[in-house]
């Protein structure tokens, strides 16, 4: 378990992370990055996972499925769709 | 095992932080993505690892169905729709996160209140950002036109937030909460989600994606505290920070305060109509002969794309007139407003799909100077965003948003459909002056022609 400051420390980091790796981003890849951004919020996919591996009621083991149904389509359908928008990105040297 | 979960962890959490650093520049976005995907493919596929779990066989068949189901909606949408594709998926996340909380709220064993209270909150914030992306979903692909707006609106869902807290605050206090109590909570923070998204207009819906898709961040980091998942704290604070940067500099670019998108309904035009229904003069029209003689004999083009141009999927056909007119050497380039399309940056993935390089695409303030030295400005498709009332009229709903100055260029060409107003319905007064000439006709139809016309000469 990560308790008390150990975890506010994490929170102030990542959240300065976080805004550090957006600022100067052109905009450009506003769209983009908003949506590889909701991709890497997919990762709730593992904690539905172990919340659906530890569930033992059946209202819990529905809860959990729907969880991880709903996550599993957070994680793969944020990249497919951020995969296609990104990799049209060329410069003219490119397509020349 | 713990210790090769916890380095699996570790390492999707770097990924993820790398991977969104690489995908804010061009030039390394597309190798961004595929770290971020090798960091949740590591993350879950040792989670399957993680001891004491049961239900193996139903878990593999949800993430079968709902990653199979995403896979082929990601794949087939196309790029105009792309905004609610976002919004959805987005959406789904937050759910996802409101159901981790439901099944250890039910569960009801917390190592403190702490963790309880985390949980409450994390639930909260993921099932108002599940609610309130399904609708911004459902407004954006046009299965709900109108934004609702009834009396009292604004009284009624101060009074369901309020009883989302009180629940909320009482399931936080519980020692074991009931069923019948979480089942209240979750119902009415569901409909909190609705209802605040219900009277926002279409055309705020981008700032409202972007935010939810922040909070959604938020409830996996109030989530993972309540695991002791360090990936999912992670990549979720640093979402949660980066979503709320990006939905400031997206309510900047379309000059929307956050709170006026989120307590007023831009769309439903009762102050829109009475400030700016009174432009006077006349439209002057040009056919496609004249228009592409006139871009044809010129130094200098630049091209002003909107989301009509995508509606009427012109973007090929622009692309080919660009490369002829290349040939002929003028130099051509494309002019984006930060909000052209739904979203900022909507345009560049529409223009890029065409095979555009993102070399010859500008920004606002990198090009507004050179509209001067432009002998065309040809607009297609674009409206409010080159409206000089936002400039110099006062009255004008728009008053103070940035535009792109195309009414500078020596000679303006307005490819539009019909004579209507744009998406806001404001009257525009570019079209009315006297360097500006209209070519009436659907996108593509006249990039067509024009392409037929500069090839004869």
């Amino acid at each position: 378990m990560i308790e008390g400051f150990t975890a506010l420390y994490i929170f102030m980091l990542a959240g300065f992370t976080g805004y550090e790796v957006i600022a100067r981003v052109p905009v450009i890849l506003h769209t983009p990055l908003m949506s590889g951004s909701n991709f890497v919020h997919g990762i709730v996919l593992v904690g539905a996972m172990v919340a659906m591996g530890h569930a033992t009621t059946d209202v819990e083991k529905l809860i959990g499925f729907i969880g991880v149904m709903l996550a599993a389509g957070n994680a793969v359908g944020g990249y497919v769709v951020t995969e296609r928008m990104l990799e049209m990105f060329k410069s003219s040297k490119e397509t020349k | 095992m713990d210790f090769l979960i916890d380095v699996s962890y570790f390492v999707a959490a770097a990924l993820f932080i790398l991977g969104l650093k690489r995908m804010s520049s061009p030039t390394t976005a597309r190798g961004g993505i595929v770290w971020a995907g090798v960091g949740m493919l590591v993350a879950t596929v040792i989670t399957f690892a993680t001891p004491g779990m049961h239900n193996y066989g139903w878990m593999t068949l949800a993430i079968l169905i709902g990653g199979g189901l995403a896979w082929y909606s990601g794949k087939k949408v196309a790029m105009t729709d792309m905004p609610q594709m976002i919004a959805i998926y987005n959406g789904m996340g937050g759910g996802a996160a409101a159901a981790i909380a439901a099944v250890e709220l039910m569960r009801g064993t917390f190592p403190s209140t702490t963790f309880q209270v985390l949980a409450v909150i994390g639930a909260m914030i993921g099932s108002v950002a599940f609610s309130g992306s399904m609708i911004a979903f459902a407004k954006l692909q046009g299965l709900m036109k109108r934004s609702l707006i009834f009396p009292r609106q604004q009284l009624i869902n101060l009074a369901v937030f309020a009883g989302m807290l009180v629940m909320g605050f009482l399931l936080m206090g519980a020692d074991q909460p009931g069923s019948f109590g979480i089942l209240v909570f979750f119902a009415l923070a569901l409909a909190f989600g609705i209802m605040m998204t219900l009277p926002i207009g279409g055309a705020d819906m981008p700032v409202v994606i972007s935010l939810y898709n922040a909070l959604t961040g938020l409830a996996v980091a109030f989530e993972g505290f309540v695991l002791g998942n360090a990936a999912m704290i992670i990549a979720g604070t640093v979402v949660g920070s980066a979503g709320t940067l990006l939905t400031q500099l997206m309510a900047k670019a379309m000059n929307r305060p956050i709170s006026n998108v989120l307590f007023s309904g831009f769309g439903s035009g009762a102050e829109g109509e009475a400030g700016a229904g009174g432009e006077q003069g006349t439209m002057k029209e040009i056919d496609s002969t004249d228009a592409a003689v006139m871009m044809a004999y010129a130094d200098k083009v630049i091209i002003v794309p909107g989301y009509g141009m995508a509606v009427a999927q012109a973007q090929h056909k622009v692309w080919e007139l660009t490369q002829l007119l290349q040939e002929r050497g003028v130099t051509v380039k494309f002019a984006i407003h930060p909000v052209a399309g739904r979203m900022p940056g909507h345009m560049n993935v529409l223009l890029a799909e065409a095979g555009v390089p993102y070399d010859l695409i500008y920004d606002l303030e990198e090009i507004n100077n050179e509209f001067a030295q432009a002998d065309v400005a040809l607009v297609i498709g674009a409206n409010d965003v080159v409206n000089p009332a936002a400039r110099n009229n006062p009255d004008s709903p728009i008053y103070g948003m940035p535009i792109l100055d195309a009414d500078k260029a020596r000679n303006v060409i307005v490819v539009k459909r019909g004579r209507g107003k744009g998406f806001s319905g404001i009257e525009n007064a570019l079209f009315f002056l006297d360097n500006t000439r209209m070519l009436y006709g659907d996108g593509q139809e006249v990039a067509g022609k024009l392409i037929a016309e500069i090839k004869q000469l």
